[in-house]
């Protein structure tokens, strides 16, 4: 009996969670429950009207974050731009000395780059990848442990396509993974889904490169068993899965506990514009 | 005059609401780095509790779906994910309203844990074998325990503001 009346009891209070609308509510847990599985189930339809609807929807949703998250970066420039101006003496006496030997480094650049076009020329070397880039500004970055992303302002309505490569000054970052009309995502190098064809010089050692999560190092995978790569070599994109061109400069690798791992060049938390790079 | 205390009386109404979609969009600020793994707190989770648990008048679910498409698209989710995971919270404290009398604190903490891991394995669930994204186990179980620990302090934190707009409200209403 009262087995009985503890299930009947039970079935009214689902029915009163369900289906009630309560004070000021407009739609009951179950409708919206039931919309919520039905657009989560036309995640599967990766064309057509459906795709066009979830790309205008996230457009939408990015921009008008973006200008919600306005006040929110302020207060954090605001924070670093105090953090900075105390620490600026110690940073001067640091940029002295690096200035001196940037100078000698741009005539080392100089003098290599003539160089490399000359021997290229006499090989009949073709450049196969255009530099042609668009500057884009970063909207939102995203940081979770499953998700390192950034979305730009562009889309492929300014003609951005999936795997292009993205640079911060002239290093590499990542690549666009998700395009919709005007803005686009960038999976970044640290996410944990990134794998990125590198070689390391000196020596030529190709491998890949994993992104771990963490923006600070990555991992270099798939090397060669007897490899002798030293702490300091750097590592460049290698341009063997035919998207991304070859030579961006991505990090530099450390030896931590016999693990080989990568220093990226980029400070991820930092960029605020973007050079996104395509094919011809 | 009317005018003014007429949108400042809308604006206490959606307090909770403009506080859940705060969260969400700046969701990226709460991760920490502990001991090389990563805290992802989910404080989406822990509002949607408190405020569908304690004051479900002042939080329409049509928001509560919206602010889940928003965290979807910002976090690159599937789209739906999110609101699935939010509605569910609603409906076990929706539950927990309808058999509890006399709410306290410990209650709420406890049934807080029992709900983030339901919803938190149903969020593994959907990502891992339904759309093959890889997650890390470790650090969604890691967020939750540290979202669970957080319970009691924001919820002080949000009674207080709760209190505060139940006081406005009802000054309003002798006026």
């Amino acid at each position: 009996m009262s087995r009985e009346m503890g299930r009947d009891d039970f079935i009214i209070s689902a029915r009163s969670v369900f289906l009630n609308k309560g004070n000021r509510q407009k739609f009951s847990l179950l409708t919206l429950i039931i919309i919520s599985i039905l657009i989560l189930s036309l995640e599967y339809f990766k064309s057509g009207p459906v795709n066009q609807i979830r790309m205008i929807t996230k457009d939408v949703i990015i921009k008008s974050s973006y200008v919600a998250s306005i006040p929110f970066k302020s207060i954090s420039k605001t924070y670093s731009t105090v953090i900075n101006h105390f620490n600026m003496y110690e940073e001067y006496e640091k940029l002295k000395k690096v200035e001196i030997k940037k100078q000698n480094l741009m005539l080392e650049n100089n003098f290599f780059k003539e160089e490399n076009q000359r021997l290229k020329k006499l090989i009949n070397e073709k450049n196969l990848y255009n530099d042609e880039f668009y500057i884009t500004k970063v909207l939102l970055d995203q940081k979770s442990p499953y998700l390192r992303s950034l979305l730009i302002n562009k889309g492929f309505k300014h003609g951005i396509k999936l795997g292009a490569a993205v640079r911060s000054d002239s290093f590499f970052i990542g690549k666009i993974v998700d395009s919709n009309y005007f803005t686009s995502r960038i999976l970044l190098i640290s996410d944990l889904n990134s794998k990125i064809p590198v070689i390391i010089e000196p020596g030529s050692i190709s491998a890949i490169l994993s992104g771990t999560g963490n923006n600070e190092l990555g991992e270099i995978e798939y090397l060669p068993e007897n490899n002798k790569i030293k702490e300091g070599s750097i590592v460049y994109t290698s341009g063997s899965d035919g998207v991304i061109s070859s030579g961006i400069p991505v990090g530099k690798i450390i030896l931590e506990n016999n693990l080989i791992k990568v220093d990226y060049f980029t400070d991820f938390t930092q960029i605020n514009f973007v050079k996104v790079y395509y094919k011809k | 005059m009317s005018i003014i205390n007429k949108s400042y009386s809308k604006f206490l109404a959606i307090f909770p609401v403009i506080i859940l979609f705060i969260s969400v969009l700046s969701n990226s600020k709460y991760n920490f780095i502990y001991d090389e793994n990563f805290l992802s707190l989910k404080i989406s989770y822990l509002i949607v509790f408190f405020w569908s648990l304690k004051r479900p008048e002042y939080f329409g679910y049509g928001f509560i779906f919206l602010a889940g498409i928003l965290n979807d698209v910002i976090q690159n989710n599937p789209l739906g994910i999110s609101s699935f995971e939010y509605l569910l919270i609603c409906v076990l404290t929706a539950f927990v309203r309808r058999r509890i009398i006399l709410q306290n604190l410990i209650y709420d903490w406890v049934f807080f844990l029992i709900s983030i891991l339901i919803v938190g394995s149903i969020n593994y669930i959907i990502l891992v074998y339904i759309f093959n994204i890889p997650i890390v186990y470790n650090g969604l179980l890691l967020g939750l325990f540290a979202t669970f620990l957080i319970y009691p302090v924001l919820a002080k934190i949000l009674s207080w503001i709760d209190n505060i707009v139940q006081i406005r409200i009802n000054d309003k209403k002798k006026q």
